[in-house]
């Protein structure tokens, strides 16, 4: 199984926010940069790209043939995507595991798990 | 052919074993099920006919892998897709029973994975372990027909989608996978407590089913026994629509074998060191249908009770059985620290102290809170009758 691994931040503090990234401790921002290296770094994982603040994003929709582009990130709500990686993985369990490494997932962001869609 | 248990209950007893072995064996869900709806299709048609097989399990388990094999032949392109690469042979020669394995409990984990929906791990343990067909749980959880089959049909899917495992959890999971299949075991025991009876004795079966698969967790004992001593005591809980308390309820309704077997089952569990929230509330169920009661103890019990659960529930029933055991002042000023306040049995519980300490114009007010509060009509009636002996 292949799941894309999308990272929401909610309120978890980033280097974008710098007076947020301020509040952590020395020690907490650099557990932070540890545990997405070794995410990175775990067999099965291809990390994806940091994507930039969700005020960049532009959303496209095709209707009726036409194609309609918005400003801003496709979900309403304050949460937005934050970045992504891709794992493969013998199951959803492995998948779940790893997400909960995922320092947003208990910054108060959230980690959602796609599954690749098979062809 | 006396003496054999009938069709429809081989039929029961062995959906769920039947169904576990077919997703065991060809990893996806929707064809098991089909190639199991189809053996046991098979199997009312012939047997009526020619007499239960002398291997009943080991003839479906056959039969219905080998619809699927022909299925899966038939459709060339999903066979491609299909985990079996090495396809055995359809055989009509059936397999031994004894070397068919039991995988009823992988079963029970898939569909409790915490990546469904609780409504969706509910009604598919009821459909394939319970085997009861969707409209019968359609009817129980008081839905339309189309929206339980929604649901399963999105289970299964996402099951099959998102790589739900099939198995046991390996030890780092279990502790948290066996809470989740116990929570959703006995949220169909109390669906079932509530009124709709055949949902009771459903969730006692694959309690029965879990505590067989899993003898030494002493919760599933727990919660088997905490079931089974409830349910004893079912028929005396209702008289004329009102719920009947468990100091007043008529003994001679209490199905004495019952409560028997609960309490040989809670033995085994606290022999396996059991001190886990269905255990203690097996305990407590127990010393409940002691004559009189223990109450010393039972509050002890409730104590444990809430330092496990952290619930203020359990708390406000300490506090009931504090003041059974003489202390009801005592009971009041547990009853007053909790904050439960839009909870109508904090009311009601308050209710009945402040009448034991003789301050009715108090208890009286708590009744009307609680009757504000209440939700059912059994327990509303029982509520104004105790607030009119109040006079």
């Amino acid at each position: 199984m292949k799941y894309v691994m999308l990272i929401h931040q909610g309120t978890t503090p980033t280097p974008r926010s710098p007076e947020e990234w301020a509040r952590l401790s020395a020690d907490e921002q650099k557990q932070i940069y540890a545990d997405y290296q070794a995410i990175n770094q775990t067999p099965g994982v291809t990390p994806g790209q940091g994507l930039d603040t969700p005020e960049t994003a532009t959303t496209v929709r095709v209707e009726n043939g036409k194609t309609l582009t918005t400003d801003g990130p496709f979900v309403a709500v304050k949460e937005a995507l934050g970045g992504y990686f891709v794992f493969e993985a013998d199951d959803l369990d492995a998948a779940i595991e790893l997400a909960a490494r995922v320092p947003a997932a208990r910054y108060g962001g959230a980690v959602e798990v796609r599954p690749v869609q098979e062809w | 052919m006396s003496g054999a248990p009938s069709l429809e209950q081989v039929f029961r007893d062995e959906w769920g074993r039947v169904l576990a072995t077919l997703i065991g064996f060809l990893g996806d869900f929707e064809l098991a099920e089909e190639a199991t709806q189809e053996a046991f299709a098979i199997a009312a048609e012939r047997w009526a006919r020619d007499g239960t097989p002398e291997q009943p399990r080991a003839w479906l388990v056959t039969t219905a892998r080998n619809r699927a094999i022909d299925r899966m032949r038939r459709d060339q392109t999903l066979a491609a897709k299909l985990p079996l690469l090495d396809m055995p042979e359809g055989t009509e020669e059936p397999m031994d029973e004894t070397a068919i394995p039991d995988e009823r409990l992988e079963l029970l984990f898939t569909c409790c994975h915490p990546a469904l929906g609780l409504e969706a791990q509910v009604a598919l343990t009821l459909r394939t372990l319970g085997g009861l067909r969707t409209e019968e749980i359609a009817r129980a959880f008081l839905v339309s027909d189309e929206t339980m089959a929604k649901r399963l049909v999105r289970a299964k899917h996402k099951i099959q989608a998102a790589g739900i495992p099939f198995r046991v959890p390996p030890p780092h999971l279990l502790p948290d996978r066996l809470a989740a299949v116990l929570a959703v075991v006995y949220l169909i025991f109390n669906e079932g407590y509530g009124g709709r009876v055949d949902l009771a004795s459903e969730a006692i079966q694959l309690g029965r089913a879990l505590a067989e698969l899993m003898p030494d967790e002493a919760e599933s004992q727990g919660l088997l026994a905490l079931m089974l001593l409830n349910d004893a005591r079912r028929e005396a809980r209702f008289a004329d629509g009102t719920i009947v308390l468990l100091r007043d309820q008529d003994r001679s309704l209490w199905d004495l074998a019952q409560i028997a077997e609960g309490r040989s089952v809670l033995d085994r569990a606290l022999a396996l060191g059991g001190r886990g929230p269905y255990v203690l509330q097996a305990a407590l169920a127990s010393l409940h249908s002691d004559d009189p009661p223990d109450w010393p103890q039972i509050a002890a019990l409730y104590e444990e009770l809430a330092r496990v659960t952290g619930s203020p529930v359990v708390e406000l029933n300490r506090a009931a059985a504090v003041a059974e055991a003489g202390d009801v002042e005592g009971a009041l000023a547990i009853v007053d620290a909790l904050d439960l306040g839009g909870y109508h049995y904090l009311h009601s519980t308050r209710a009945e102290l402040l009448r034991r300490l003789d301050r009715p114009d108090e208890a009286r007010a708590a009744y009307d809170r609680a009757v504000e509060l209440v939700h059912s009509d059994a327990e509303r009636s029982f509520l104004e009758r105790r607030r009119g002996e109040l006079g």
